[in-house]
């Protein structure tokens, strides 16, 4: 007779299991963390895990929060959307993104522009330098091309899909899943329009901070770029810490970077008019 | 291969889209659809979704990852979400077009240019009206194309619409690679250089 053979038994095996610890997975309570970032109380922590290789998650976050992504080890890569979490019909518009700010490449101080003509949250950290408005994710095909399966319940997801999954556990659908930024991979636009990757592996332990805007409905997924040539499905650990702060001051420099940001910061204090 | 004159059709649909309005239709699977810049530096702003499945649309990023280049010319194909071909631009007489710079709106307006703009007609309200009409709604405006449009980037990473490239009779022409509801906003901008500072019509014929 297995010790699984009857319900106290199974009750048993599965309690004996508490405790176990893997190297990607979330800290719950995030308190808990044992490596707070620098200057943050742990009763302020609000989110910790760490997502491996094709894992994802769906979160949200409140107007002030931080969320600071480390690529632990230098291959990760970190496919985002983002959404309006009291309405979620607004939603990050990578295309609004570049252009209303008059830069292709994000980085420290830029934001990351709603369809609606808002900011929904500011970069306030990057060390990377490298992220990609204009790829997008990988799908169940460009993965089944490259590495020989692309499913979720196979060894090598992609992207799109790990993405429909936490649209989905938000209540939301494959149609809204709109255009992502990816975090830590870069393509820089060369001659006459070609992509050029910034496809590492990079140094370890570069980081990036979120500043939340608005009320958000974060979704993440740590795939391999679409474009990286490696034969292998190359992705290393992505760190996600998030603690509560305050609403961006009015005087807050990223806010007042430029003409465009400054009423991208107006337009949410309308938003929060109320 | 470089179209040089404007291609001849049997037409099942030959009609002008005014100036600022929306304008959608299905083209089967190996028809043309063929936009011709009447007067010359008119944007137009497209979307293509599948007629058979109308979660699966044009990407965008899809497109510019699998061709490895963020402009539309002859050749190009433009996959959808779910990384088909939906379309291939068999021909076109303007050296690029663009698919970053998405559509105008209301709200980015008074970013862009200020408060003073909101009021002002634009894309995503053309392609909303349209799409609302067809059964689909604000989830469904994603990254578009901008045929006619020109939108470089700098080394530095600055971009921004500038003149443009095209001129009168000027044209871009595609063959549907599956069914599609092909929806287009003839932009309305009045702001910056997409059309001219002066929006105006533009022809689209369908057929074979």
């Amino acid at each position: 007779m297995t010790t699984t053979a009857d319900p106290k038994g199974a009750r048993a095996h599965a309690r004996a299991m508490a405790g176990t610890r893997v190297p990607c997975m979330p800290t719950v309570p995030a308190g808990a963390s044992a490596d707070p970032p620098p200057g943050v109380a742990a009763s302020d922590l609000l989110w910790e895990e760490t997502l491996g290789a094709g894992g994802y998650a769906a979160r949200e976050l409140r107007r002030g929060a931080r969320l600071r992504l480390v690529d632990l080890a230098g291959d990760a890569c970190v496919s985002l959307l983002l959404f309006n979490a009291e309405r979620p019909i607004e939603r990050l518009n990578v295309a609004d993104t570049i252009k209303l700010q008059w830069q292709a490449y994000l980085g420290a101080g830029s934001l990351l522009l709603s369809d609606m003509g808002r900011a929904l949250a500011s970069i306030v950290e990057d060390t990377a330098g490298t992220h990609d408005v204009f790829a997008g994710t990988s799908n169940a095909g460009t993965n089944a091309h490259r590495y020989g399966d692309g499913s979720n319940s196979g060894p090598y997801p992609n992207g799109r899909d790990r993405l429909v999954l936490g649209a989905g556990k938000l209540g939301l659908a494959r149609r809204d899943v709109h255009p992502c930024v990816n975090i830590f991979k870069g393509v820089r636009v060369g001659t006459d329009g070609a992509l050029v990757l910034q496809a590492g592996s990079f140094a370890p332990l570069r980081q990036v901070t979120l500043r939340c805007e608005m009320n958000l409905l974060v979704v993440l997924a740590n795939c391999p770029h679409v474009l990286d040539p490696r034969e292998r499905y190359t992705v290393t650990p992505a760190r996600l810490t998030a603690w509560r702060g305050p609403a961006t001051a009015g005087n807050d420099p990223i806010r007042m970077r430029s003409p465009e940001s400054e009423r991208a910061f107006l337009n949410v204090d309308d938003y929060f008019s109320r | 291969m470089t179209a040089t004159t404007l291609p001849v059709l049997a037409a099942r649909i030959d009609t002008v889209i005014a100036a600022r309005a929306p304008w959608s239709a299905i083209v089967r699977r190996g028809e043309r659809l063929l936009i011709e810049d009447l007067e010359g530096n008119q944007a137009v702003d497209f979307l293509m979704y599948s007629a058979a499945d109308p979660g699966e649309r044009y990407s965008a990023q899809d497109t510019i990852a699998a061709q490895r280049n963020i402009f539309l010319r002859t050749g190009s194909v433009l996959l959808s979400n779910e990384g088909n071909p939906m379309a291939t631009v068999t021909g076109t007489t303007v050296a690029r077009h663009d698919t970053i710079g998405g559509a105008c709106s209301c709200e980015s307006n008074t970013v862009r240019y200020g408060h003073h703009t909101k009021a002002q007609h634009a894309c995503v309200d053309n392609f909303l009206e349209e799409m609302l009409r067809l059964g689909g709604g604000k989830r469904d405006l994603v990254s578009n194309v901008n045929w006619f449009m020109n939108v470089p980037v700098e080394a530095d990473g600055t971009l921004g619409i500038v003149d443009g490239i095209s001129a009168p009779g000027l044209f871009v022409c595609l063959r549907a690679e599956m069914e599609i509801t092909a929806v287009i906003s003839n932009c309305p901008q009045i702001n910056n250089p997409c059309n001219g500072f002066n929006p105006t019509p533009v022809r689209v014929v369908v057929g074979t």
